[in-house]
């Protein structure tokens, strides 16, 4: 196993002698996809007509199904099959677990009677069109026994439980710490549950090559997919080749399977023809995982200089009654500010509704508007500025566990945030600003996340062609893996671009764990990397010891990589000469990348600090974002224009986290209010009308061998605190519960005879 | 989405005689919300006549010094049109505030004063409502959705009109004019066009099922300033929680009924020299509905009642 001390040394990426690394160069598949010719999981070519599935949800949130009737769906037009739990082909018990080396165990469609949330798959049509099949699923009957509901989080908070295997994080002790300090505060912030809404929806085109089954599915682990489905038939998993190529936004969404993969795989193999499964907007709204609301408590004791005594986060989250998922909200505290005494924990609220789970920066995301918006507070009764109070409490060492940063450039990112934004022209004195009908302010806030590194491998394949296909069992949810591992393979061999294919999104590959956590670019990068290392000692040995090669006899391990040559001194080979000469496959070689042994030794994330600039309409209480801006660390970037557009793209989901995203839950029927994307408000074009971002020059040598870190989501950690605190500093009015929506902001101003 | 019938009409006779002989049909312009209603089962017309050929897009002046805009107009031409937005702004910023430029390219005047409403429970076909289902409920009475009428609701229907086009209308004074198979032809103020729901909120209009709009009819646009201005929730693609239009002294709020809502008992104040405030008030003395809510409205009637007499735009 290697140790951090042997990613020091220069390589080739780090050295970037051709200048890819950084290169903000166009999306590899950028051109397919705005012409529309990128087929997604719905469209690809089937090798023969399809059947089309549509799967009809429950209209129940608890309780079981008393009678179905199918009839008349099974009599409508151009109708194939219709399932329910009565007749659904065989499938494994939930759970169960054929290969102990699954990721995944098996998920049934259509498994019971049992219905356990409003949404659930209770029957699938499968007809000649999508519209019949739509159609006939409208005359499914069925007839339901309700049982009671756990349905609304905030009047079931007395039932919070602990989170299964978890104590809360205790270091010093907390309440003395706080009773004894000179400055306080206490407050309770709310964030609601909140969608995806990714644009493609789930969906799944299956058919059967005589025993195995081929899936074309929107998910973003292709491992996790292949064995759940596998599980699901009850099959070994090379009896189940998934592909994933392209994916319309995952966010999280799209870490697991859902039940149109299943359905489509035991249509395809009940009808012998291929078989397209879609998700309805409404179901994704509906039938897949969701963010949870999240209560959060803060409790912060200083002493007049603004030195943190004591700190505090308890956070109440709600999952599905049997589907346990905690939404980490309080982890992110525990890393970021100096604090002797310290209380983080989470505690879990069950409910009959669709199950909750990861949503792009899951934890940070809702969590982190609250303590930011806390120290807000915090230096507002100081008399201080709130970039001053933080750098008063910024660790010598994590606070969590006193081990040493790898990197840590949060001061930095504030003071040059600051510099940029203009920070110094803002007033103080909350409600200061007028312009016409608007109140002005300004916020800020700071942003933190993880980075981590999962084992991955890859394979990378010359051709006599000089052309390099680097393959990989990974996914490009939108972020851009196939840009990046393009330039990782170019610069690590001496290639240009256009000499580099990257094949990913199929589980016959090299696997990798997939998109999420933003370990994206850093796992799946770090094995292309270490593949292509092998692909060069492969190459010099071969130049080295075939008497064909000017490099015939040399030392090998001199050997250097440039402008598609294999060189030496003065002497050189073509890689497309080696390659031709080393047989019509070409050379083909295998890597990976674990984690060093010693990674844990550091405590490693990426920071940010986030600036925002707003408008509230003194006579509605429209909140607009007028500017923001942030300044980010996250390691040598590997392509700035796709890390801009991912960091922008994470404070643009923080704009929606603070002014207007939020599904609430019926209580009368455990559905969701909004269930279309003209009903979830996630941010538009206007309102974001300037809004920008800068990565500092960074590398973190005990990342991985790139030095390297994680982008996705660390532009929406903080970014909604930032905006809610220039709410406060705009009319002086601090609200807690999000979204700021214009029906709050215009109580608030009312209640203070504004 | 149910099979059905699908006829282009070559002319307007051809669409009402269609209309007249098929029960339950549906004229189809732009179809943004017609066919979205469709997908979801809300509206399970057996047939649908096009319409959206006809030659009924001309924007034109009327000799009573006026505009003429044809039902069949996209809601993109009118905004753009250089009279509207010489002579009547408040219209033209009334259209632009709907939707997305996508949407307003394909939505003409009629099918934006005939849109349904957006109600999220008539929206969801597994829910109780009696404008869906007449007789199964109102699950907004108890519901979550935040945009509820405070004039002119029932007990079986508190729903509102999500058209901002038609604020901006209803202050103009627009007329609506219909003809139908039989020949006979309508004039229809745009305010009352729509149905307060009463105990059939099912009927949103007084349209005859074979009843066609062709065109819609601005007279001289009154002395005095004009404003628009709509409250949502974010920035641009979606609907009002409350609007307003402003046009000389009359005065209408949109999001607040099943109609465009004149406000007579505003402008009767403004008339008798009370403030904007106070005829904001005077208005909302008879709304029902969340204090929230009343509270919205009587400020942005009063701020945009006295930006029109500001003469200061929007
Ligand atoms: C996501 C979204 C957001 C929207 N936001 C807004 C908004 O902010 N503000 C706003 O005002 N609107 C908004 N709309 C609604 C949009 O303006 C309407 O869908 C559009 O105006 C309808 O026009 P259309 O021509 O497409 O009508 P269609 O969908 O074709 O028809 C709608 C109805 O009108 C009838 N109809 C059409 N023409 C005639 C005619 N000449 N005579 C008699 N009946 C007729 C049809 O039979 C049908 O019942 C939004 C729509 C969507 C989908
Ligand atoms: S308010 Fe009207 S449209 Fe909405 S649910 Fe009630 S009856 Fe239906």
């Amino acid at each position: 196993m290697s140790t951090v001390r042997d990613w020091a040394a220069p390589n080739p990426v780090t050295e970037n002698r051709s200048g890819l690394i950084g290169k903000p160069v166009d999306r590899y598949e950028g051109r397919l996809k705005v012409t529309g010719t990128a087929p997604y999981a719905y469209e690809v070519e089937t090798p023969a007509p399809p059947l089309f599935g549509h799967i009809v949800s429950s209209t129940l949130a608890r309780g079981r199904i008393a009678s179905v009737d199918i009839s008349a769906a099974e009599a409508a037009p151009g109708v194939v099959r219709v399932w329910t739990h009565l007749n659904v082909p065989a499938q494994a018990a939930r759970g169960t677990r054929l290969n102990p080396r699954s990721q995944r165990a098996s998920n049934p469609a259509l498994e019971s009677d049992r219905v356990e949330h409003y949404g659930q798959s209770v029957a699938f049509v499968l007809a000649d069109t999508p519209e019949n099949a739509r159609a006939a699923g409208g005359l499914v009957r069925i007839t339901y026994e309700a049982e009671p509901a756990d349905l609304d989080f905030l009047s079931s908070l007395d039932q919070a439980g602990p989170a299964p295997g978890e104590e809360d994080a205790r270091i010093g002790d907390f309440e003395a710490g706080y009773s004894a300090s000179e400055v306080t505060v206490d407050a309770t912030w709310f964030s609601p549950l909140q969608n995806h809404a990714q644009m493609e929806p789930c969906a799944t085109t299956a058919w059967w090559e005589g025993d195995k089954v081929v899936v074309h599915t929107s998910i973003q682990m292709v491992k996790g997919g292949q064995h759940a489905l596998a599980e699901t038939l009850g099959v070994p998993s090379d009896r189940v080749r998934l592909f994933t190529r392209y994916i319309g936004g995952g966010f999280g969404g799209k870490g697991q399977s859902y039940d149109d993969l299943t359905l489509a795989a035991l249509g395809a193999r009940e009808t012998g023809r291929p078989v397209r499964v879609a998700y309805t907007r409404q179901q994704m709204f509906q039938a897949t995982i969701h963010r949870p609301a999240v209560q959060m408590r803060v409790r912060l004791g200083a002493d007049q200089s603004g030195r943190l005594n004591a700190m505090a986060l308890e956070a109440v989250t709600h999952c599905a009654r049997n589907a346990p998922f905690v939404e980490h909200a309080a982890n992110f505290a525990r890393n970021l500010y100096a604090a002797p005494n310290r209380l983080t924990g989470h505690r879990l609220v069950r409910l009959d509704i669709p199950h909750a789970g990861a949503m792009r920066a899951p934890g940070e995301a809702p969590g982190m508007l609250s303590l930011e918006c806390a120290m807000d507070e915090l230096a507002e009764t100081l008399g201080l500025d709130p970039i001053e109070l933080r750098i008063r409490n910024e660790p010598e060492v994590d606070p969590d566990n006193a081990k040493p940063f790898s990197v840590r450039q949060l001061v930095r990112c504030m003071q040059e945030g600051a510099q940029q934004f203009g920070w110094e022209r803002r007033n103080p004195v909350p409600g200061a600003v007028r312009e016409g009908r608007w109140y002005v302010g300004m916020g800020m806030a700071t942003a933190i996340r993880g980075n981590f590194l999962l084992p991955a491998k890859a394979g990378l394949r010359l051709t006599g062609d000089g052309v390099a296909t680097l393959t990989q069992g990974m996914t490009d949810i939108g972020t851009g893996t196939y840009t990046i591992l393009a330039q990782i393979t170019g610069e690590t061999l001496g290639l240009t671009l256009d000499q580099v294919r990257v094949e990913l999104g199929d589980s016959d590959m090299p696997p990798a764990p997939g998109s999420g956590g933003q370990f994206g670019a850093a796992t799946a990068g770090s094995a292309a990397y270490e593949t292509g290392m092998v692909m060069r000692r492969r190459l010099a040995e071969l130049a080295a010891g075939d008497p064909r090669s000017p490099l015939y006899g040399e030392d090998p391990t001199l050997m250097d990589f440039a402008n598609g040559n294999i060189v030496l001194g003065n002497r050189s080979e073509s890689l497309a000469a080696l390659a031709a000469r080393a047989g019509p496959e070409g050379v083909y070689v295998e890597g990976g990348i674990s984690p060093a042994a010693d990674a844990r030794d550091w405590s490693q994330h990426t920071y940010g600090a986030q600036f925002a600039e707003v408008g509230v309409d003194s006579v509605t209480g429209e909140v607009r974002l007028r500017r923001m801006f942030g300044v980010f660390a996250a390691g040598r970037i590997l392509n700035a224009k796709l890390a801009k557009s991912q960091i922008t793209g994470g404070m643009i989901w923080g704009v929606g986290a603070a002014l207007t995203e939020s599904n609430p839950v019926d209580p009368r029927y455990g559905s969701f209010l909004h269930q279309d994307l003209g009903g979830y408000l996630a941010p538009v074009h206007a309102d974001i009308v300037n809004l920008d971002a800068v990565l500092l020059d960074e590398a973190d040598d005990k990342a991985n061998p790139m030095g390297i870190k994680g982008v996705g989501e660390l532009g929406i950690c903080g970014a909604g605190a930032a905006i809610a605190n220039a709410v406060y500093n705009a009319c002086g009015v601090r609200l807690r519960d999000y979204p700021l929506t214009p029906d709050k902001v215009l109580a608030a101003l009312e209640a203070k005879g504004l | 989405m149910k099979p059905f019938a699908f006829e282009r009409a070559r002319d307007v006779d051809h669409a009402l005689s269609l209309a007249a002989a098929s029960p339950g049909a549906r004229f189809l312009a732009g179809g943004t919300n017609l066919l979205d209603l469709m997908k979801l089962e809300i509206e399970q017309p057996p047939r649908l006549i096009d319409v959206g050929r006809l030659p009924l897009a001309d924007i034109a002046e009327t000799a009573a010094g006026g505009l003429r805009i044809g039902a069949l107009a996209t809601n993109t031409a009118v905004a753009s049109d250089p009279k509207v937005r010489r002579r009547y702004p408040a219209l033209a910023r009334a259209i632009l505030a709907g939707g997305s430029v996508q949407l307003r390219n394909k939505a003409t005047v009629g099918g934006n004063l005939m849109q349904r409403t957006r109600c999220p429970y008539f929206m969801d076909a597994a829910k109780p409502c009696n404008k869906r289902l007449p007789g199964s409920g109102c699950s907004a009475m108890e519901g979550l959705s935040s945009t509820l009428a405070l004039f002119g609701a029932s007990e079986m229907c508190i729903a509102v009109s999500p058209s901002d086009m038609s604020v901006a209308l209803a202050a103009f004074d627009a007329v609506a004019e219909t003809v139908r198979a039989d020949g006979s032809v309508q004039r229809r103020s745009v305010e009352t066009l729509h149905r307060l729901p009463g105990e059939a909120p099912q009927v949103d209009t007084d349209l005859a099922p074979d009843e066609l709009i062709l065109a819609v009819e601005l007279p001289p646009p009154p002395e005095g300033g004009q404003a628009w201005r709509k409250v949502r929730a974010r920035a641009s693609y979606t609907g009002a929680l409350a609007s307003v239009a402003v046009a000389g002294d009359r005065v209408a709020l949109g999001a607040v009924a099943a109609r465009p809502w004149r406000a007579r008992a505003a402008e009767s104040a403004l008339a008798d020299g009370a403030s904007p405030a106070e005829a904001a008030a005077a208005e909302l003395a008879s709304a029902e509905g969340e204090d929230g809510r009343k509270a919205l409205v009587r400020r942005l009637a009063a701020d945009v009642i006295r930006q029109a007499r500001e003469g200061v735009g929007s």
